[in-house]
Parts: C-alpha cells; sequence; structure tokens
C-alpha cells in the first residue's frame, strides 16, 4: 500500500480518526491506538487550549499521532479564521479541519463561508482540510484557492449512513488534484472499504468506532477495511461486467452484407 | 412567517388533550416504527396507552442518543446572582409575596463564588436571577457577564425575559445560551399562576425565543414547568414549539428541560403530580421525537432517577447546585429557590457517570468560536 502524500507530511495510514462520543478518554486512547491512525481531529471547542494537563490532548500525546484542529461550531468564515489562528498559537500546529456549519441539526456545511474562509486561511500559512458538501465544483474551487485536500461527506455526521453521495464522490475522485478524504457518514468498515476501493485517499471515522460497544476491536475493523480498501485500488479491480451477454452476436449481420 | 403565537393559536387546548389521551397502542406502535416521528406520533409516545411501551422507549431513547451524542454527558451548574423578584409566582420561592431576605450579589461576592465553582471543576456556568428591573436588570447583567467570562469558556443565563437588542448585546460579550422556559401553554390559566409583575405577560414570555432566534443566539432552552396544567398537553406545546423553533431559526440550538415542582417556602403545591415513570416516558418521548435536542436534567431529581437516566436519553445534568445567591462561598442562609434533592458533590456525579460508562465533558464551548 502505498503512502500518502498530504501537505508537508507523509502519512503511512490512510484511516484518519475523531475524538468525539467515547465513553472515556482512555478508551479514546485505546481505540485511536489501535486504528494505527497518524492524524487525529479534535474540536477546539472541547480541549483547554492553555491548559498543557487538559486530558483530551494528555491521551494524544503520541509520536505516531499529529493533531488536527477543527473549527466545529463556528457559524461564519470570521469566526472559523479567528479561531484558527487561536488554534495555531495554542496547538503548535498549522494544520486545520475547517467546518463550518452553521446549522446545528445536521451539521450541514456551509460552502460559501467555507470557500471564503479557506482562501483567507491558506494565504495566513495554514494546510486546510475542509469539510465539504459533496459538491463536485465546490472542490475544484477550494482546489484552486490552495486547499491540501477536500474531505466531502458521505452522509451527513454522525449518521453512519454510508456512501450516500457516491456518484458525486466519484466525480470529485475523478476531478481532483489534491487528496479526496471521504469524511462524515461512514458506519462501517465495508462503507470505508468502498470509497477507499473507489479512490479515495483516505477516509475519516469518528461515530462508528467511538460508538460501537467495542470501540477498540472496531478500530482494528476499519484500519483493515481501509487497507483492504485501497491495496484493491492500487491493485485495480477487475472490471464488472454491465449485463447479460448477448447469446447471438449483435453483428452478425454486417459479414452477411 | 408565521410567528409562534399565530401557530399556537391554531391548537385549542382541550382538542389538543383529548387527542393525547384517545391514542391507541396501534398509535404507539406507529410511532415507534416511524423513521422520523411527527408531532402526531410525539402525541401517542406521551399518552397514557404508552406507559405500556416504556421499555420499547428506553430501548430507542437509548440508542439514539448515543448515536447522535456518544456516550457523554454536558456538566454545568447555576450560580444564583439574585433572589430580587417583582413578580408573584404562585409556586416559585422567590415570589414577590415570599417574606425573604433579598440579597444580589456585587462583583467581588461573585468572584468569590466563581472559586468555589472553578475549583470544582466547571467550565460552564448558568447565571440565574429573579425578575427585577432595578436590582437585576440588564446592566447588572452585562456587568455580571463581564466579570464571570474570563473565567468560563460558557455562559448562559436564565433570567427575565429581554428585549431583541439586549441579548444580541448580551451575545456580543460572549453570551453562549439563554433557558426561558414558558411554565404553562395554557394561556388563560396562565394568568392565574402569574397574577401580577411583567412576567403576567403571556404572550410577550411566549415570543421570547423568537427574540433570541432573531438575535442570532447559539442555544435556546425552552420547557414548561411540570405541577401547573395537563403535563402531556404542555409537553405537547413543549414540542410544537421546539418544532417551530427549528425551522424558522435554523442557526440555533435547542435544549429542552422538563423541572417538577417541588416543596418550597409558601403554599403552593402542584396541581398535578407527574410521578417518576411518567417522567421518564416524557424524556424518552422527547428524544425519540428530537434526536439532536439536548434534554437536561438538574438536581430538582433524585439520585436514584438521575443514575438511571443517564443513559437514556439525557445529554446534560447540573451537580453541586446551590439554589440560593451566595450558597456557595458567601452565605450559607436557607432561601433557595427550591431544595435540591440530588445533594451530592460533582465529584459523587461525575463518578457516577463513569461508572455507567459515560464520560462527563466539562468544556464544550471557547470564546473563541463567537468573536463578534
Amino acid at each position: 500500500m502505498s503512502p500518502l502524500q498530504l501537505g508537508d507530511k507523509t502519512f503511512q495510514s490512510r484511516l484518519f480518526t475523531g475524538t468525539g462520543k467515547f465513553a472515556s478518554n482512555l478508551l479514546m486512547e485505546e481505540a485511536i491506538e489501535a486504528s494505527e491512525s497518524e492524524l487525529v481531529t479534535v474540536a477546539l471547542r472541547r480541549v483547554e487550549m492553555d491548559n498543557k494537563a487538559d486530558d483530551i490532548l494528555k491521551h494524544l500525546k503520541h509520536q505516531r499521532i499529529n493533531l488536527l484542529p477543527n473549527t466545529s461550531g463556528v457559524r461564519t468564515a470570521k469566526e472559523a479564521v479567528f479561531a484558527a489562528q487561536l488554534a495555531r498559537e495554542a496547538l503548535e500546529t498549522n494544520w486545520l479541519k475547517l467546518e463550518i456549519h452553521p446549522d446545528p441539526k445536521y451539521l450541514l456545511p456551509d460552502p460559501i463561508e467555507t470557500l471564503k474562509a479557506a482562501e483567507e486561511l491558506v494565504k495566513l500559512g495554514f494546510i486546510v482540510l475542509p469539510y465539504v458538501q459533496a459538491d463536485a465544483v465546490l472542490c475544484k474551487r477550494l482546489e484552486e484557492v490552495g486547499t491540501a485536500a477536500v474531505m466531502p461527506l458521505g452522509a451527513p455526521i454522525g449518521s453512519n449512513q454510508g456512501l450516500q453521495t457516491k456518484e458525486m464522490l466519484r466525480i470529485i475522485i475523478e476531478q481532483s488534484q489534491v487528496p479526496v478524504v471521504v469524511d462524515a457518514g461512514i458506519g462501517a468498515p465495508s462503507h470505508a472499504a468502498d470509497a477507499m476501493e473507489m479512490g479515495a485517499d483516505a477516509v475519516l471515522v469518528n461515530t462508528a468506532i467511538a460508538v460501537s460497544p467495542n470501540p477498540v476491536q472496531m478500530a482494528l475493523a476499519f484500519k483493515m477495511a481501509v487497507e483492504a480498501g485501497r491495496m484493491a485500488y492500487e491493485a485495480k479491480l477487475a472490471t464488472q461486467s454491465m449485463g447479460a451477454e448477448a447469446s447471438s452476436p449483435l453483428t452478425a449481420f454486417l459479414d452477411e452484407l | 412567517m408565521k410567528t409562534f403565537e399565530e401557530v399556537h393559536a391554531t391548537h385549542n387546548w382541550e382538542a389538543t388533550k383529548a387527542s393525547i389521551y384517545t391514542k391507541t397502542a396501534e398509535d404507539v406502535e406507529k410511532a415507534l416504527s416511524r423513521p422520523k416521528p411527527t408531532l402526531e406520533d410525539f402525541k401517542a409516545l406521551i399518552s397514557p396507552v404508552a406507559e405500556a411501551y416504556i421499555e420499547q422507549m428506553a430501548i430507542k431513547s437509548r440508542a439514539i442518543t448515543q448515536q447522535r451524542f456518544g456516550k457523554t454527558i454536558q456538566m454545568y451548574i447555576p450560580l444564583y446572582l439574585s433572589n430580587a423578584c417583582a413578580n408573584a409566582c404562585a409556586y416559585c420561592g422567590f415570589s414577590h409575596d415570599n417574606d425573604i431576605k433579598r440579597i444580589t450579589l456585587n462583583k467581588e461576592q461573585v468572584l468569590q463564588e466563581i472559586e468555589v465553582i472553578k475549583n470544582m471543576g466547571f467550565q460552564h456556568l448558568l447565571l440565574v436571577t429573579g425578575e427585577h428591573p432595578k436590582d437585576c436588570g440588564i446592566d447588572y447583567l452585562k456587568e455580571m457577564v463581564e466579570v464571570v467570562k474570563p473565567h468560563f469558556p460558557s455562559v448562559s443565563i436564565e433570567v427575565q425575559p429581554m428585549k431583541e437588542h439586549e441579548y444580541a448585546s448580551l451575545i456580543d460579550m460572549g453570551l453562549h445560551t439563554v433557558y426561558v422556559y414558558q411554565e404553562t401553554y395554557h394561556k388563560e390559566n396562565y394568568k392565574t399562576y402569574h397574577p401580577r409583575g411583567k412576567k403576567s405577560d403571556f404572550s410577550y414570555r411566549l415570543d421570547t425565543p423568537e427574540r433570541l432566534g432573531k438575535a442570532h443566539i447559539h442555544k435556546i432552552g425552552i420547557g414548561c414547568l411540570l405541577g401547573l396544567e395537563d403535563w402531556r398537553t404542555d409537553s405537547f406545546f413543549t414540542a410544537l414549539h421546539l418544532d417551530y423553533l427549528e425551522k424558522s431559526y435554523w442557526r440555533t440550538k435547542y435544549s429542552i428541560s422538563f423541572p417538577r415542582l417541588r416543596p418550597h417556602v409558601g403554599s403552593f403545591q402542584p396541581n398535578v403530580e407527574v410521578n417518576d415513570k411518567q417522567l421518564a416516558q416524557l424524556i424518552m418521548a422527547y428524544r425519540i421525537f428530537n434526536p439532536d435536542v439536548d434534554l437536561s436534567l438538574s438536581t430538582r431529581e433524585s439520585k436514584k432517577f438521575r443514575n438511571n437516566m443517564l443513559q437514556l436519553g439525557i445529554t446534560a445534568m447540573s451537580a453541586g447546585s446551590k439554589t440560593e445567591p451566595g450558597g456557595y462561598a458567601v452565605y450559607n442562609e436557607a432561601l433557595e429557590q427550591f431544595s435540591v434533592a440530588d445533594d451530592r458533590s460533582p465529584q459523587e456525579i461525575c463518578d457516577m457517570i463513569k461508572t455507567g460508562g459515560y464520560e462527563p465533558v466539562w468544556k464544550d464551548w471557547d470564546h473563541c468560536m463567537q468573536t463578534s
């Protein structure tokens, strides 16, 4: 399985993980460990940025783990940029998962504010990974303003519904010149494998691991599924037959003319 | 767009009540099987006949809550700033008619109080006052938000209804959530519980979440006081209100509380009793009806009830609460608004939550998320 080049880093794992919803921070640590994830997103609103002993951050201090602070909670580009700058200073990373969802019910991303913020954050030197709708044009626009990747959703956050946006993801993957990370909605390892087989560069999984009765085992299952999907993609899947083959040739008449 | 008052007016209280009390087992089963329950389904879930389905409701409520919120409980604590009040609410310990010592904390006293609260671990502070324009009006609240803001990433208030521009100015200062309970949606009888003072204006209070939505508040807490009117009908109107607000002010998050009347200074006793099983049914019904709404359970409720409801739909809990101004550090007098039933320390509550397989969440907001 080839490593993933993203921003200024190289990742051996193509499974990115989240930190919310776990029954304890210790369990979160164990699950992330089992997943072998190297990029872990954490909500700025959840951590005490000025407290070195913050309990979430304490459990993420592993050599392998790169922190990916996210702006979940902000509603506008202005708020996102302000929060990002504080995070960069406090957490000493210029990586940022840009999330602007003014709708607290389905947490669907605002494309207009996201594009505005992304452009400004790139200029300010951030490595920006924007969470977006599976909108191929928006993904190209984000690429043009310099985001390091795009993170289109498979389904609403936390819904475990799988790749509801599959046809759109296919177009995004086909057209994108930056890594495509399928984020949100991935509810089962098979969904993750499916995304990887399609050619997604990575997936981000949180709820399906955190809320499982056995998060550690589920994390391992996702790790294996992501690897299997990626390996299958790189090995190239056999072409699927489009339908039954005609029993008598359709063009035999051409020889009779 | 219709106002909620107009929506409210299209629902007759008695007809609504009758439709809840005539729901059948079949209606409940339908409600439980629907992926997205309707308001009619909510009526079925709070109906008397649904009591027989309480176990199925619990299973569903737990699963929905875990998927949406994970295995976490948000922790908060109230800080009573003032018990001065010009209202005469029949059921409230702070009523103007009650002969109690009136206290409004000053800045220095508030700093003493929050030092104790901070040491307990809290990051979400709820400021509470009575309604007294002179002693604890908007200027006082602004001053107090300014005092507590550097110490708490999340600041909420539960105070008198205010004007839209007043809310806007508090939000600009960093206010995150406003709790404002209608007490009862029974328009005609509202006046009997709130005979005098500004609170006697049913319509102004009903319109308050609307003003908050227009001011772009992050979260609004609504609810009715259980024990005044028929609880099922009042709860239906709460759900109707929630449904309206979510559609009208979609940038705002919502929270529901279910305060049950408890003994207090004064002579008012609950008109209707809501027993534990019924309260559990109501909480689960809200959850099944709405997967996203915060459901908050205060220290009014007993230890056993809180321990067991932890997994069944609740998303927020208070702990170690004192319901009198100065109760944490300044005074040790019995001036409380209501008596708490769960008097365990925050550490004990925290241990209980962890033993139940959940993570207490102290911090879930940061002032940096709402720069204006």
